[in-house]
């Protein structure tokens, strides 16, 4: 039964580049649709019957292996599939918000000609199939097939609209850029295979469990390390981020689907997966904090001063991603899944959210030409307001709850410094989305006349050809897109109340009570989880509600300037903006990290690879020794083919010398 | 009185043929000529087989020149056939007109 939920979509992507190119757009959007419908209730049915089995080592679990895939020597991995609380988590999100991005896109995407939705949709499916792999996976290898699979369903997703230049190259940039982390990817998981004799998770995760803790840099520390990397690249994170910001290219569903809810948060989920490995490689998983911290702090800054609406949001996705790698980096790693679900849920709303204002305005994407877009698109404005106050972290919404985790057990413990960085990043992050906000939906209408009646902007290709007179009343989201909207807006409501803080409703964190057993060594059952509840209690409940009150403090303060300086008085922000230049300017310019990378990386590389490796290498060396070859054979050829003469006598000669030499040398010998 | 044939008396017999049989090969200018006279290398090999098998009371001998004796037939017949056909081609049969199959 497991292996129909990858299956499912993989199916509608094979209809989709067949019959579906030939068919109508309800046809293939519906099938595509269907499909993932279909998938969701496959996954909850299988969730069902994993709630319902006897627990095997205190984990719940439902197993399938479909075939034998690799059996050579003591190496034997087959394909097989799990799902244990972690990865039910993850099918549901992949699978339900999956679908309604589908649903979202088969109006977003309405535009396009019958043949290039067919595609779009074969490629949603393709990544949705792939992400599902990945997921479900038990063991390296079979993660590393969906690992691979998303990679290259989103660069072709990144670069859909390909005859654009700049989308086709941020296609490859991701897919560069993903490469290099897989290349650690790789060798972390040889690595474990050296050390463990296993790639199965369980098997790794019993292995591990039986090593000591390392205190200094050991093949633990090693391969965590390297399978972190391959963390970086896929979930955006230092120094392998750059990605992500540029994938704004592809169409907004694809963002909020890839980089919101699915493909970005493998490497956070990887990570959970072999909680028992990375608790044993203390130094990686400070690694993993640091790192995360900083991401999160470098994004949110970056994203106080970026003008187009997705790329906000995009530095706000490796914003947030930077808080799970902190959550799992301290060793929170319920907290750290926790905050990826209900950031699923927020985030592919604002994504969404901005593609219906995008699609309003037939392909506007520059904040500093929307504004006053309240009452023109109530639907949208109300779910994105939902979202928006969610990312912020105000209370009672699943923003709050998840962020607010993860900030307590930072503190708990003890990593005070990255503490007060992720306040502060939580204090960013509500000015930036409020700016956001503010700068899209509120004040006055800042749309030059001619700007989208000419259909001027890139993104229009996509539209409605322009024919729309300026001035007139803008489209809201039509009923496909509203719907999933307003059921994402549901979701990012209520997604937190799973994970109600243990210092306000005892117990009431049953997120983590869930996904615990999947943190754990198989068959270290019992004594850990008597554990557990005893170092919850050492919990200090009034501390937490402080710190709780000082964060919801910080995020209504970050609303607060929000309000001042972009709603109240938007020239003040251009003044603030004057008054420290150098600052803005690096900003705006994204610290230069691109900059950095091309001097220090790609020229390099290049000025190599066309001076050294073309030049000298290939033209030089190889081609050289080539004609070399070719040179001798000619030059002796042309000695020896004097000896055909065409004369019958000569050769009848020859053969009558040869054969008395021969029978000379035997009789005489 | 003639003494009694020995084996060697026709192995030099049968050398000599095949000595004559190679020069008329090298020397003559005619193609005929020097299909006849691979005919001649030919024979003084079938001498050598049938002095051979009586000398070693084997019957071998015999056998194997029947089938040198098929070989030539055939030979001779597809040898002539390309004489004419070379003939018919250049008007002359003597081999160093035929050279121009070469580099």
């Amino acid at each position: 039964m497991l292996a129909l939920i990858p299956l499912l979509p993989f199916l509608g992507f094979l209809f989709n580049v067949t019959i579906g190119r030939r068919s109508s757009k309800g046809v293939s959007g519906g099938v595509a649709t269907a499909v993932m419908a279909l998938a969701f209730g496959v996954a909850v049915s299988a969730v069902w019957t994993m709630l319902g089995s006897e627990p095997i080592g205190g984990v719940r679990a439902v197993e399938q292996t479909v075939f034998s895939w690799i059996a050579s020597g003591s190496l034997d991995i087959a394909l097989a599939f799990r799902v244990d609380p972690l990865s039910s988590l993850m099918i549901l999100v992949v699978t339900g918000i999956g679908t309604l991005i589908h649903l979202y896109s088969t109006a977003y995407m309405h535009g396009e000609t019958d043949e290039e939705f067919a595609r779009y949709f074969s490629y949603l499916n393709l990544f949705a199939a792939f992400m599902l792999v990945l997921v479900l996976g038990s063991s390296f290898p079979v993660m590393f097939i969906g690992w691979e699979g998303v990679g290259l369903c989103s660069y072709l997703l990144i670069g859909f609209y390909y005859t654009k230049k700049s989308a086709s190259d941020a296609g490859k940039k991701a897919f560069i850029v993903n490469r290099i982390g897989d290349f650690g990817f790789i060798l972390g998981m040889l690595s474990l295979f050296w050390l463990f004799g296993t790639l199965d998770f369980q098997g790794i995760a019993a292995g591990a469990a039986a090593l000591p803790v390392e205190a200094t840099m050991g093949v633990l520390t090693v391969s965590t390390l390297l399978l972190f990397l391959g963390a970086t690249g896929k979930s955006a994170q230092l120094p392998l981020y750059v990605w992500l910001p540029d994938a704004m290219e592809g169409p907004t569903p694809v963002s909020a689907l890839i980089h919101a809810a699915t493909m970005v948060t493998a490497g956070v989920y990887m990570i959970g997966r072999n909680a028992v490995l990375f608790s044993h490689a203390p130094i990686t998983l400070e690694v993993v904090a640091v790192v995360g911290c900083l991401t999160a702090l470098m994004a949110g800054t970056i994203g106080l001063v970026q003008n187009d609406i997705k790329r906000v949001l995009a530095y706000s996705t490796v914003s947030q991603l930077g808080y799970m790698f902190l959550a799992m980096g301290v060793g929170a790693f319920a907290g750290g899944i926790f905050h990826l679900y209900t950031h699923a849920f927020f985030k592919a709303l604002l994504f969404l959210g901005s593609g219906a204002v995008i699609h309003a305005l037939h392909g506007e994407q520059d904040m500093r030409h929307m504004g006053g877009l309240k009452n023109e698109l109530p639907v949208t404005y109300y779910t994105f307001l939902i979202g928006t106050l969610a990312i912020a972290g105000v209370p009672l919404l699943s923003g709050f709850f998840s962020k607010d985790e993860i900030l307590w057990q930072t503190f708990a413990h003890g990593h005070t410094v990255l503490w007060a960085l992720a306040i502060l990043t939580a204090f960013l992050t509500a000015t930036y989305m409020f700016r956001l906000l503010y700068m899209t939906f509120f004040g006055t209408r800042r749309t030059p006349a001619h700007a989208h009646a000419g259909g001027d902007s890139a993104h229009a290709a996509h539209g409605h050809g322009g024919g729309h007179a300026h001035g007139a009343h803008l489209h809201d989201a039509p009923p496909a897109m509203a719907i999933a909207l307003v059921v994402l807006a549901v979701g990012s409501v209520a997604a937190g109340y799973v994970g109600i803080p243990n210092a306000i409703v005892h117990g009431g964190n049953r997120i983590e009570a869930y996904l615990e057993p999947s943190f754990r060594a198989p068959g270290a059952a019992e004594a850990v989880t008597a554990e557990a509840p005893a170092a919850e209690a050492h919990h200090d409940t009034g501390t937490e509600m402080a710190l709780m009150l000082f964060s919801t403090l910080v995020a209504l303060a970050g609303i607060g300037v929000a309000t001042m300086v972009f709603l109240r008085a938007p020239e003040r922000a251009t003044a603030i903006a004057a008054q420290f230049g150098g600052l803005h300017r690096t900003l705006l310019n994204k610290y230069y990290v691109d900059e950095i990378y091309d001097a220090a990386i790609v020229q390099p590389i290049r000025k190599i690879s066309s001076g050294v490796l073309w030049r000298g290498v290939d033209a030089g060396l190889i081609d050289g020794t080539v004609n070399a070859v070719g040179l001798v054979v000619r030059g002796w050829s042309a000695v020896l083919r004097r000896l055909q003469t065409g004369s019958v006598r000569a050769y009848a000669m020859s053969v009558f010398v040869g054969t008395v030499a021969i029978l000379g040398y035997y009789l005489w010998r | 009185m003639i003494p009694e044939p020995t084996l060697n008396s026709y192995l030099m017999l049968s050398a000599v043929l095949f000595a004559i049989g190679t020069a008329g090969v090298f020397l003559r200018r005619n193609l005929i000529t020097i299909l006849l006279s691979v005919e001649v290398m030919l024979n003084a090999v079938n001498l050598t087989f049938v002095a051979a098998g009586r000398f070693y009371h084997s019957v071998e001998g015999q056998i194997i020149v029947f089938f040198v004796m098929t070989v030539a037939a055939a030979e001779a017949a597809v040898g002539l056939a390309i004489v004419i056909a070379l003939f018919r081609h250049r008007e002359s049969l003597n081999p160093d007109a035929f050279t121009s199959l070469k580099w």
